[in-house]
């Protein structure tokens, strides 16, 4: 029983720490949808936005303002700079580049992401601020059942609602609204889309707004975890093996690729880890997907691709 | 009105496939051997400005010419042959590691069953701990016969954090030194002592000049040319014979093997002794740039972004020094971030073959000079 | 396990032949049953209105997609299913309808690059570039040299050919597939997008090929007056399904092509 227990509250804190990738994977998928680009500066974008909440917050909230309208103030200037930051990148960078090929895409959010990353530091510092969105602390489940009972970290379970209503949020926002059809209309073929009036530059702009919005969502959820440092960039790169295994295109394919790795390397850290020096969990996420892809090219959820000449 | 090929008949198919048809294009290249081979350790000798300096030779030439060897390696693979690789800090550092072992000896316990090496030679070490980085390319090379573009990124991503983690936690790779950072053999080729910056700058000079010559002919032949085919359009490559599986991974493995001997050189003769951080996934990104800046697919673009990604920062660090703007360390480190990224972009949409294009053109309006066209 | 040479088969006679070859994807039949053969030395034109198969078809010869069901056989070997390279090893080269050629080389390096399964030096040779591996890039210098001038193409030879018009890009596209001394040539719409001078210069190529080198061709074009004029034969498609099969005058006569083509209710 106490095997059964240990096993299951590893399986549950690594699903609900997928979740958290899911979270940025979530924006990398937005806009590879919508435009095409492997949008690798989501990171960034994830510190930037922290940055920018943490940094407004706590100086609203040094001025003696209550704490909800720091708070709110907080999200609202985040949320102005990463409408800016989506603007600039539109505007500047993968506008003039529209038509080139996927991997000088790619290339260009690399630079994208050097700059943002500076920036970020420059304009707002680049120590650790803490932050305290969510609560942190622990419950215990099922202690009657098992002796110690499972733990379970409140503010995964918050990622994981949040993750949820980010989701529903977005199907609703891609299925429902005009945006969303010109949006999906775009990712189709863009020069198409162009010729029956959709204007393509708001259609881009409107979707490194929304990853941003998602960036912000996960900066806080990470923040409160981590709190807000330059290591959150890391992320990005954790999301990667979650794209491959889910599918670069797919919504649900990003939840679940989250739960996968999230849960796979929390259940190969504890019980493989030790026979390996420890500290696997730093690739096994990326083997996975290694593994993944070698059955799978197109990831799991991806749709199989007829070449044709 | 010195740069003018008129009169310069070519005269064999021999001549035509020159790496330098034009003759002053040939004679800057003498003149320019020369002086690296034979002016730089002359200055340095009687030490003259700026070349009497330790800190030039051993700061930035050093780290340049090695940094530039391992571009021209990625080059291969991403420039030539297309593949995006974000794992060659992983290559460098196979290399370094492998070297280090040989040459210091093997010694694999195999249940019982002791498999030794004896402590290799400098030279030998070196070879064979780029011959390793090989290996590991082609292995992580396989799935590029599967995927694709950005799902490769992300295999070769992998390869990086498994290494890292490797040489870290494996401290057979250490020989169980107790800091996990580890020193460079005494650098010794047939006999001769490699120790004082001139002479480590010799060294390295004739390694990146040696490859830097191995890798354009490749690039020129044939199997340069099924790289580029692969890369430009892979489907009608298959089309005209093109096996994908043996050009791809001859790129994986040659790339590989040219980035392992620069992460040997760089822990032997630049750093001496070096932890795994070295070779982190900032070194993918660091020589990625340099590609790119430089100019893809190109060997002499690989050695201007090398220069211009090591020269950038201290630019940034003296000018305004010199300018009497006080600017912290962090800042300099923050505003080399944001040029750079910022270069990379603008460099992705006004000129995607970087420097290297942008001095082919110089060169042909040189040769058009005064007109127009 | 060398595949016979073209020289073993008598002019004539057939180098390929297709037998009941069908192609799905997914539920889209891309090919229903087609059989039909191409004579050694012959060009043979494959035509039908858009989305009869035809490209699907070359794609089946060349290996590149593979058929459900039936047989190919190339000079007396039959298959079902190869790597494209392979069937660039046995001796099929190929134009396509979308000009496919390396954008980022030369035209000369494009054409070179089809000399690739003539080459033999390993990559050691070719790195030092010396001796024998100096001797074979400059023999096969040479021979590409003569497409070169067959062609037409001595000026651009050494221009990057995404900066080249489009008419010349198909032009040293079938440069590229000539070098590769094939014994059947694949021609997917070789004029398609061309004005009439660039169709009549491409048209004499084409018979000059298959004049000069006795090169087997076959071609996919929508020109009707070029079919007729060039081929020997004609195969037509429509709808993945052989409608008619002969010579340019029996085709034309034929009431099921006319109505293929007219758009008569089925």
């Amino acid at each position: 029983m106490i095997l059964l227990g240990q096993i299951l509250e590893v399986l549950i804190s690594g699903l609900l720490s997928g979740v958290l990738y899911s979270l940025v994977a979530l924006g990398f998928v937005l806009i590879y949808k919508a435009s095409g680009v492997f949008n690798f500066a989501q990171g960034a974008m994830v510190l930037l936005a922290g940055l920018a909440l943490v940094r407004s917050l706590d100086f609203v909230a040094a001025q003696g303002f209550p704490m909800w309208t720091a708070i709110i103030l907080g999200l609202t200037f985040a949320a102005a700079v990463m409408t800016l930051s989506a603007y600039v990148i539109e505007r500047f960078v993968l506008g003039p580049l529209v038509n080139q090929d996927g991997l000088t895409l790619f290339m260009s959010t690399i630079g994208v992401t050097f700059v943002l990353e500076g920036l970020a530091q420059m304009v707002f510092g680049a120590e650790i601020y803490p932050l305290k969105l969510f609560p942190t602390d622990a419950w215990f489940l099922a202690e009657s059942i098992f002796p110690g009972g499972i733990l379970l970290n409140k503010l995964d379970v918050w990622g994981g609602l949040i993750a949820g209503v980010l989701v529903a949020g977005l199907a609703v926002f891609f299925q429902r609204t005009k945006t969303g059809r010109a949006l999906r209309a775009v990712a189709d073929d863009h020069s198409a889309a162009q010729s029956v009036g959709i204007p393509i530059s708001w259609i881009w702009f409107v979707v490194w707004l929304v990853a941003g919005l998602v960036a912000l969502v996960a900066a806080t959820v990470w923040g409160t975890k981590l709190g807000v440092q330059f290591s959150i960039t890391f992320l990005a790169l954790k999301a990667l093996p979650v794209l491959i295994i889910g599918g670069f295109t797919s919504v649900p394919g990003a939840i679940i690729g989250g739960l996968i790795i999230g849960a796979g390397e929390k259940l190969a850290e504890v019980y493989l880890g030790p026979f390996m020096g420890g500290g696997i969990e730093y690739w096994f996420g990326y083997v996975l997907a290694l593994v993944v892809l070698m059955f799978r090219p197109q990831g799991l959820f991806g749709e199989r691709i007829i070449e044709r000449v | 009105m010195l740069y003018r090929e008129a009169g310069q008949f070519k005269t064999s198919y021999a001549a035509d496939m020159a790496v330098f048809p034009i003759r002053q294009d040939r004679i800057a290249l003498w003149l320019l051997l020369a002086f690296v081979f034979i002016g730089i350790p002359l200055l340095a000798n009687f030490q003259i400005w700026p070349f009497g300096s330790e800190y030039l030779l051993r700061a930035i030439l050093v780290p340049f010419l090695i940094l530039s060897l391992a571009a021209i390696g990625l080059n291969i693979l991403t420039g030539y042959c297309g593949q995006l690789s974000l794992g060659s800090g992983a290559f460098m550092a196979i290399g370094a590691y492998c070297a280090y072992k040989f040459g210091t000896g093997v010694n694999i316990p195999l249940f019982g069953l002791a498999l030794s090496i004896p402590p290799l030679p400098v030279l030998p070490s070196i070879l064979l701990g780029g011959l390793m980085a090989a290996i590991g390319g082609i292995l992580f090379g396989i799935p590029s016969l599967r995927i694709k573009g950005l799902y490769l990124a992300v295999a070769t991503l992998a390869a990086q954090f498994f290494f890292d983690w490797v040489f870290a936690r494996v401290q057979w790779f250490t020989n169980y030194t107790s800091s996990g950072s580890v020193n460079a053999p005494q650098l010794e080729f047939f006999g001769l002592f490699v120790n004082t910056p001139i002479e480590r700058y010799m060294l390295c000079l004739i390694f990146v000049v040696v490859f830097a010559m191995l890798a354009k002919n490749l690039v020129r032949g044939n199997l340069g040319r099924q790289w580029m085919a692969i890369r430009d359009m892979d489907i009608a490559a298959e089309l005209i014979g093109i096996r994908p599986l043996y050009a791809k991974l001859m790129a994986f493995a040659i790339s590989s093997f040219i980035i392992g001997v620069a992460g040997a050189l760089w822990a032997f003769v630049y750093l001496g002794s070096w932890e795994p951080l070295a070779f982190s996934i900032d070194r993918s990104f660091q020589l990625l740039f340099m590609v790119i800046i430089g100019g893809l697919g190109s060997i002499l673009g690989s050695f201007l972004g090398a220069a211009f990604i090591l020269v950038l920062p201290i630019l940034l660090d003296q000018v305004p020094h010199a300018l009497g703007i006080p600017v912290s360390v962090e800042t300099v480190s923050l505003l080399v971030f944001i040029v750079t990224g910022a270069l990379i972009c603008w460099l992705l949409i006004v000129e995607p073959h970087g420097f290297a294009r942008l001095w082919a053109t110089a060169k042909e309006k040189l040769r058009l000079w005064p007109y127009p066209y | 396990m060398r595949a016979p040479a073209a020289s073993d088969i008598a002019a004539g006679e057939a180098i390929l032949s297709v037998k009941n070859v069908s192609l799905a994807f997914g539920g889209v039949k891309a090919i229903n049953d087609v059989s039909f053969d191409i004579k050694k030395g012959e060009i043979r034109a494959i035509i039908g209105p858009n989305g009869a198969g035809k490209t699907s078809m070359l794609n089946v010869i060349n290996g590149f997609y593979h058929p459900q069901h039936g047989q190919i056989t190339f000079k007396g070997r039959t298959r079902q299913a190869m790597r494209p390279y392979e069937a660039a090893r046995g001796g099929i080269a190929r134009t396509f309808q979308n000009v496919a050629l390396f954008k980022g080389m030369s035209a000369l390096d494009n054409i070179m690059a089809g000399r690739t399964l003539k080459m033999r030096r390993g990559f050691l040779w070719q790195m030092l570039r010396i001796g024998p591996a100096l001797t074979e890039e400059i023999a096969h210098r040479r021979r590409v040299e003569e497409i070169i001038d067959f062609l037409e193409i001595q000026a651009i030879r050494k221009i990057q050919v995404a900066r080249l018009p489009y008419g010349l890009q198909k032009r040293v596209e079938l440069g590229r597939a000539l070098a590769m001394e094939p014994d059947l040539l694949l021609l997917d719409e070789p004029m398609a997008g061309m004005n009439l001078e660039e169709k009549e210069d491409m048209s004499r190529f084409i018979i000059d090929v298959n004049d000069h080198y006795g090169t087997t061709i076959a071609l996919i074009e929508h020109d009707m007056g070029v079919v007729m004029d060039l081929s020997d034969r004609v195969v037509v498609l429509d709808h993945g399904v052989k409608i008619a099969d002969g010579t340019p005058d029996e085709v034309k006569s034929n009431q099921a092509v006319i109505d293929a083509y007219l758009g008569v209710a089925h």
